[in-house]
């Protein structure tokens, strides 16, 4: 039981041996709201991707594609609704976020569904055919994305309401980031709620820790990981249109780029596990946010090295899945 | 009655091995059949070949009137066949409830097969709300049959519910397994000869992906000679 809580408590102990590293305390609120809400991103963009690993053991690096694709037909929408998205109203900021959001799933999801047919099918249990083949299929993609949207950066403002930020205190918090973690409560919820409460989660869960038996009890795995694998490549997308929001432009190389960090996420929680996916995406944040502002030249190093922490103290991640 | 089961010449290659040599025996209905033979002999390989988890390269098997070798494992399942793996595959992030709920294909698990299955395991009960993976060994491999029998299956196949138990455990699973049969058609794998003695109606005997001896459970029980020839063993030293 303890085993549970305690990956948990690591969260409020990095925000707090952050503390003292930074100036001011409005300095440290900001950062804490910056990294939970890059961590919410991440957890976004990554969650499918570890249950895909976990149920069918399948390394693929395409999802950077559907975290990419989605984005620019997220994009698309937004920019297409410039006046809805200008508006000072958050109804009207709404009626462009919420088309734009549907598109960014909707392509995410029939391109995940289209790689996990011809791309990901053929190459079932080799390890090294999946990396050589996803990898290809995200260089494609992010190809047809050059030709499809040209291969310049794409400006993305936000949203008017979600401009600017909030003062509490002396902390400016971006409304943005606000809204980020938000999302990735909801999303995490929604989540938790399908996997602990449906039984399509029961299932889920149970074939992440024995595919096998799953089948002997009279389930075709095949359809669930086809519906695993298309709703998590939704979730890339949803992520995807996010990330670039947050970035305020998007390339063709952004879902590349999130990749490495997505990777270190899944690993760090334990590959298959949702809520191991949610707590190392937070971790992740928050670390990269301290120290990109305490000595932004350890930014990266400082994720592998927390990677590697982890891996110390529990070597199949914060949260394994028993196989 | 026709068999429930029958296997003919049933071959099973894994990767290039080739382990099980044209094995051939069947499974009355309403019966309780126990599979034996020393450790290697393709006692796993045959259960997970009736339940499609290997596919037979040559042969056929008949399940309920039909032939059933080519058919998917989930399809095998929804026939009426449930497996009991040698390592009770039970979903160790999952609770007891929760284990029985994904046996459970048609929906919410049954009130009576629930009583059923708790005045087999009461342990069961104890421990609804606990992860499955906290359980004991004894207890692992009673809610491994639990979700076997959660709901009416015609055929259960079960690997070696005996295996790491303690002896006073045993006779609780003997005695279960004797409740099992009133209804239940089994084909049960096992090292433990008190247990094969005390259940089984029929045997096979398999070696080297074989079967080298087919009759009446009682009729080994009986023969010491014969069960030290194809066994390597007699009664008092295995227990
Ligand atoms: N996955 C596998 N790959 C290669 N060989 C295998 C595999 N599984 C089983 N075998 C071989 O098949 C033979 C039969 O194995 P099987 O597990 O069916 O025996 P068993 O009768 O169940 O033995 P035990 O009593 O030890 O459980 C053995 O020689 C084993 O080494
Ligand atoms: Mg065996």
């Amino acid at each position: 039981m303890n085993r549970k809580w305690l990956p948990l408590v690591l969260i409020p102990a990095i925000a707090l041996a952050a503390l003292p590293l930074v100036p001011s305390l409005p300095t440290w609120v900001t950062l804490t709201v910056a990294g939970l809400a890059m961590g919410m991103m991440i957890f976004i963009m990554a969650s499918g991707l570890t249950l895909v690993f976990g149920l069918m053991d399948v390394m693929n690096f395409a999802h950077g594609a559907f975290i990419s694709v989605g984005a620019y037909a997220g994009a698309s929408v937004l920019l297409a609704m410039k006046p809805a998205m200008q508006a000072q109203s958050l109804s009207a900021n709404l009626s462009a976020i919420v088309p734009g959001v549907i598109a960014a799933m909707a392509l995410a999801a029939a391109l995940g569904w289209f790689f996990e047919r011809v791309v990901v099918r053929p190459v079932y249990g080799d390890h090294l055919k999946q990396i050589l083949v996803t990898t290809g299929g995200l260089i494609v993609c992010e190809q047809l994305i050059h030709v499809v949207w040209g291969p310049d950066l794409i400006p993305l403002p936000r949203p008017a309401t979600f401009t600017g930020s909030y003062l509490i205190g002396d902390a400016a918090i971006e409304r943005y980031r606000m809204l980020a973690v938000v999302v990735g409560l909801v999303v995490f919820g929604a989540m938790w709620l399908v996997l602990n409460r449906t039984k399509l989660g029961l299932l889920i869960r149970a074939g992440v820790e024995n595919i096998e038996m799953v089948e002997s009890l009279g389930y075709r795995i095949r359809r669930l990981f086809v519906a695993v694998f298309v709703a998590g490549s939704a979730l890339a997308g949803l992520g995807g249109v996010m990330w670039a929001m947050y970035q305020e432009s998007l390339t063709a190389g952004m879902g590349m780029q999130v990749m490495v960090v997505i990777f270190i996420v899944i690993i760090i929680g334990g590959l298959g596990s949702v809520g191991g996916c949610f707590v190392g995406a937070l971790l992740v944040g928050l670390m990269a946010n301290y120290i990109g502002y305490v000595a932004p030249k350890l930014a990266l190093g400082s994720n592998i090295l927390l990677m590697v922490l982890i891996l110390l103290w529990r070597p199949r991640g914060l949260y394994p899945v028993g196989k | 009655m026709a068999d429930l089961l029958e296997l003919r010449g049933v071959n099973t290659h894994i990767g290039q091995y080739h382990i099980l040599h044209g094995v051939d025996f069947a499974v009355a209905r309403n019966s309780l059949t126990m599979l034996l033979g020393r450790n290697g002999a393709g006692k796993t390989t045959c259960l997970r070949t009736i339940m499609g988890l290997w596919r037979a390269s040559a042969g056929t098997i008949r399940f309920d009137g039909s032939e059933v070798q080519t058919l998917e494992t989930p399809a095998l399942a929804r026939r009426g066949i449930a497996y009991v793996p040698e390592n009770m595959g039970i979903f160790a992030g999952l609770t007891v409830r929760e284990n029985l709920i994904v046996a459970a294909r048609e929906g919410e698990p049954d009130d009576r097969r629930l009583d059923r299955i708790f005045m087999l395991f009461p342990a069961m009960k104890k421990f609804w709300h606990g992860l499955a993976g906290n359980l004991s060994g004894g207890q692992k491999q009673m809610l491994a049959i639990s979700r076997a029998i959660v709901e009416p299956r015609k055929l259960l196949l079960v690997d070696e519910p005996t295996k790491g138990l303690a002896p006073a455990i045993i006779q609780a699973m003997i005695d279960a397994f004797q409740e099992l049969k009133r209804d239940t058609t089994l084909l049960v794998v096992e090292q433990n000869f008190h247990f094969a003695r005390s259940l089984g109606d029929a045997v096979a005997v398999m070696d080297s992906g074989r079967i080298v001896h087919r009759g009446r459970m009682a009729d080994l029980a009986a023969d010491e000679t014969l069960q030290q020839r194809l066994l390597g063993l007699s009664l008092d030293t295995h227990q």
